[in-house]
């Protein structure tokens, strides 16, 4: 287990490696270094300028150069300012060093954000912490409804109550986030005036007000698709043998729904939760978007929109990382809950 | 002067028969279905639940939708009628007296033309972004299943290097204006539509090699209209001038393909694996046939259920991936009368107006519903073989 584990944490490490590389790869192409150079200078600067002001951030260098510095495994160079001579900070707002030193993500020095003018950690992870909230909330109402209809769903298959939310679930599934919102924005904020349509007061302090649409908005897209895991699943262990003999035993249907098949059907749709959450960021960004909220969607949305290189990069490090932790996660629980699993 | 407006019965009652040509289409067809349909194999046994009903409704409304909106649509998608601005459903157009039936949006056009247009950019789209995400993945899923080891180890670690990206990122890196001057969508481009020409050559070539007569005109015809296809849409320099595709929309259509074919890898590997192990492969592999001919005639035709199914979640899924791509105004033209453009103008407003929201998401919706329960029909359907 531990060699497995182990594993799969190297080739994580080699994932986010070329993953990283290919990023720092699409966002350090011409036209987009040309826009970057294009929005921090002033209004109306030539091509030479433009072209100076990049040579002189240190924007022209070798790529696996300026690759291996971000990552930390080559020092960072000061930028010598043009008009005297001596070294300076490449960004004043960041409190770059004056001597070449080893400042990469390794180090924890995620780079400078361009378009918020700090240092991309001070952007971050309060970015993140707002994200989580919402994720908390998220699955807080995600998995317990979409477990429970998916386990009435999968207890008597082919019943009224499987079909009415076998196509409520397919309904779900067929709603992405920016369809959900508008319609949910209409009927909760516009015609019933109940909850807010905007969720950029969250950030002073959540109340049901400004947070439940978003919530709700996020979580409706995943419900439907971990209902029908979970149906699935149950569907699949009711025609067990262990469940027939224990009707036969004598045992009502509710004790046999609740003792024996729950526990079983239940370690699919863990693997399904886990492996929604790359959906999920997708979803966030969607909704922060739409919600104006300011979270980790939001920043990655105007990291993205600005090109802001170091802040683009941080995003595309936290979101590939969730990825593959949660897939981690997926797996050694997986094994972890299924005795079969863990045996061979 | 006073917008007029008609009332919300004459509304729906002008909308429905606005709609006529799809409604003779729908009868032709589906009555010809329902007639024939003990012999029109899987997709006979669709008829016999509702909900195969209600899917393949649904999926040919927006069919024919999209084939007639010419007819259909009232007025043209981008015309801007200025005294129209913001009308509610039901309002009607002075000059022409014909009818803004769901009302006009801030740009002054009509909703329900915008609507109808949408159909089109995406029921092109969709299916055949996800026709070639199918081929590239069956191209490369099937010999990493079939053979494993290093092959397998290579391929499954670029598929999850691509499951890995968000597909958000994926697609603020990948569908941007600055990424049209350089050479990788191309390049791009050039590699995935290379997939169908290499898989049909190849599927012939096992099946026919020992009849030369067939072999040489199947793939003479392969070469011929792939080549035709491939120049017009990789260089657009088709020599006819029919095959042409814009360079924003190539690119969303590359950034679609490359998003969504790992997913019909990781599907067809495991297929393949699994189906590997039956008589049948170990029967053909006795016979003496070459590896190819087994992957593509003997097992990727037993492999057809769950692919087929894939493939209806799988457009539903490109449906909501060309959404996301106009909700954040990656691609596609800011005038562009597709579905997800047309929600993220009309979302911004919603304070004001709510009229522009509506159609463009329950279309959405509508079309990715009739998919899903077209597959979860299809599902049904095959399990029962």
């Amino acid at each position: 287990m531990l060699s497995f584990i182990l594993r799969r944490l190297g080739t994580m490490a080699l994932t986010m490696l070329c993953l990283t590389l290919i990023v720092f790869f699409l966002i350090n192409l011409g036209p987009n270094l040309k826009k970057l150079a294009i929005s921090q200078t002033e209004m109306h600067t030539s091509a030479e300028q433009l072209e100076s002001w990049l040579v002189n951030h240190g924007y022209r260098q070798n790529f696996f150069v300026r690759y291996g510095q971000w990552l930390g495994v080559l020092p960072k160079q000061p930028i010598t300012d043009p008009a005297t001579g001596k070294p300076a900070q490449r960004f004043s707002f960041c409190n770059d060093p004056l001597v070449p030193t080893f400042s990469g993500v390794l180090q924890g020095d995620f780079g400078c954000s361009t378009k918020f003018k700090t240092t991309v950690a001070s952007k971050l992870f309060p970015a993140l912490g707002a994200t989580g909230l919402l994720m908390f909330w998220v699955l807080a109402l995600m998995v317990p409804i979409s477990l429970l209809i998916g386990i009435l769903a999968g207890m008597r298959e082919g019943s009224r109550t499987d079909r009415t939310l076998s196509v409520a679930s397919i309904a779900s599934t067929a709603t992405p986030e920016y369809v959900s919102g508008v319609i949910f924005t209409v009927i909760f904020a516009s015609w019933l005036g109940w909850l807010n349509g905007s969720a950029a007061s969250a950030s002073q302090g959540l109340t049901f007000y400004n947070f439940t649409l978003p919530v709700m908005t996020l979580a409706i897209y995943g419900i439907g698709y971990i209902a029908r895991m979970t149906r699935a699943s149950m569907v699949e262990v009711m025609t067990q043998q262990y469940i027939r003999t224990a009707r036969l035993k004598g045992l009502s249907f509710g004790s046999v729904v609740v003792k024996h098949a729950l526990r079983n059907a239940l370690i699919a749709p863990f693997t399904v939760i886990m492996l929604q959450f790359p959906w999920l960021l997708t979803g966030v960004v969607i909704v922060e978007v739409m919600f104006r909220y300011q979270g980790f969607g939001y920043t990655l949305v105007e990291a993205a929109g600005n090109n802001d290189i170091d802040l683009l990069l941080g995003c595309s490090l936290v979101s590939v990382f969730i990825v593959l932790i949660t897939q981690l996660i997926s797996d050694v629980g997986y094994a972890f809950l299924n005795p079969r699993i863990r045996v061979q | 002067m006073q917008t007029e407006y008609i009332n919300a019965f004459d509304i729906i009652v002008g909308v429905l028969w606005r709609f006529w040509p799809v409604w003779i289409a729908l009868i032709l067809v589906m009555g010809a279905s329902f007639t024939y349909k003990k012999r029109l194999g899987l997709y006979g046994q669709l008829f016999d639940s509702g909900v195969g009903i209600a899917g393949v409704f649904i999926c040919l409304f927006w069919l024919f939708t999209a084939i007639f909106a010419s007819t259909i649509s009232p007025f043209d998608p981008l015309a801007q009628v200025s005294v129209m601005k913001d009308t509610l459903p039901g309002a009607i157009e002075p000059t022409s007296k014909l009818i803004y039936y769901f009302g006009g949006d801030k740009l002054a056009r009509d909703v329900f033309s915008r609507m109808v247009y949408g159909s089109q950019i995406v029921l092109i789209i969709a299916p055949a972004a996800t026709g070639f995400a199918l081929m590239v993945g069956i191209t490369l899923g099937l010999p990493a299943g079939y053979y494993g080891g290093k092959i397998d180890t290579l391929l499954s670690f670029l598929a999850n290097l691509v499951l890995a990206f968000p597909v958000i990122l994926l697609f603020y890196l990948l569908v941007t204006p600055g990424i049209m001057d350089t050479p990788i969508p191309y390049a791009m481009a050039g590699l995935f539509f290379l997939f169908p020409i290499i898989f049909f050559s190849v599927l012939f070539w096992t099946r026919f090699k020992n009849r030369p007569d067939r072999l040489y005109i199947l793939l003479g015809i392969t070469l011929v209209v792939g080549g035709w296809i491939y120049v017009g849409l990789v260089f657009d320099k088709d020599p006819l001038h029919i095959v042409h595709i814009d360079p924003n929309q190539l690119n969303i259509f590359v950034a679609v393909v490359f998003a969504s074919s790992p997913g019909v890898f990781r599907i067809v590997r495991g297929l393949t694996m699994d189906i590997k192990t039956r008589d049948y492969v170990a029967a053909a592999q006795t016979r003496g046939e070459s590896p190819w001919y087994i992957m593509l005639w003997e097992i990727l035709p037993n492999a057809r259920g769950p692919l087929i199914v894939d493939a209806c979640l799988r457009i539903g899924y490109t449906t909501i991936l060309l959404g996301t791509l106009g909700y954040f105004g990656l691609g596609l033209a800011p005038e562009s009368p597709d579905w997800g453009t047309a929600i993220k103008d009309a979302s911004r407003l919603l304070r004001s107006f709510i009229h522009p929201a509506l159609p463009p998401t329950i279309a959405l919706m509508s079309f990715v519903l009739g998919l899903n329960l077209l597959a979860d029909s299809l599902r049904e359907q095959s399990m029962k073989d």
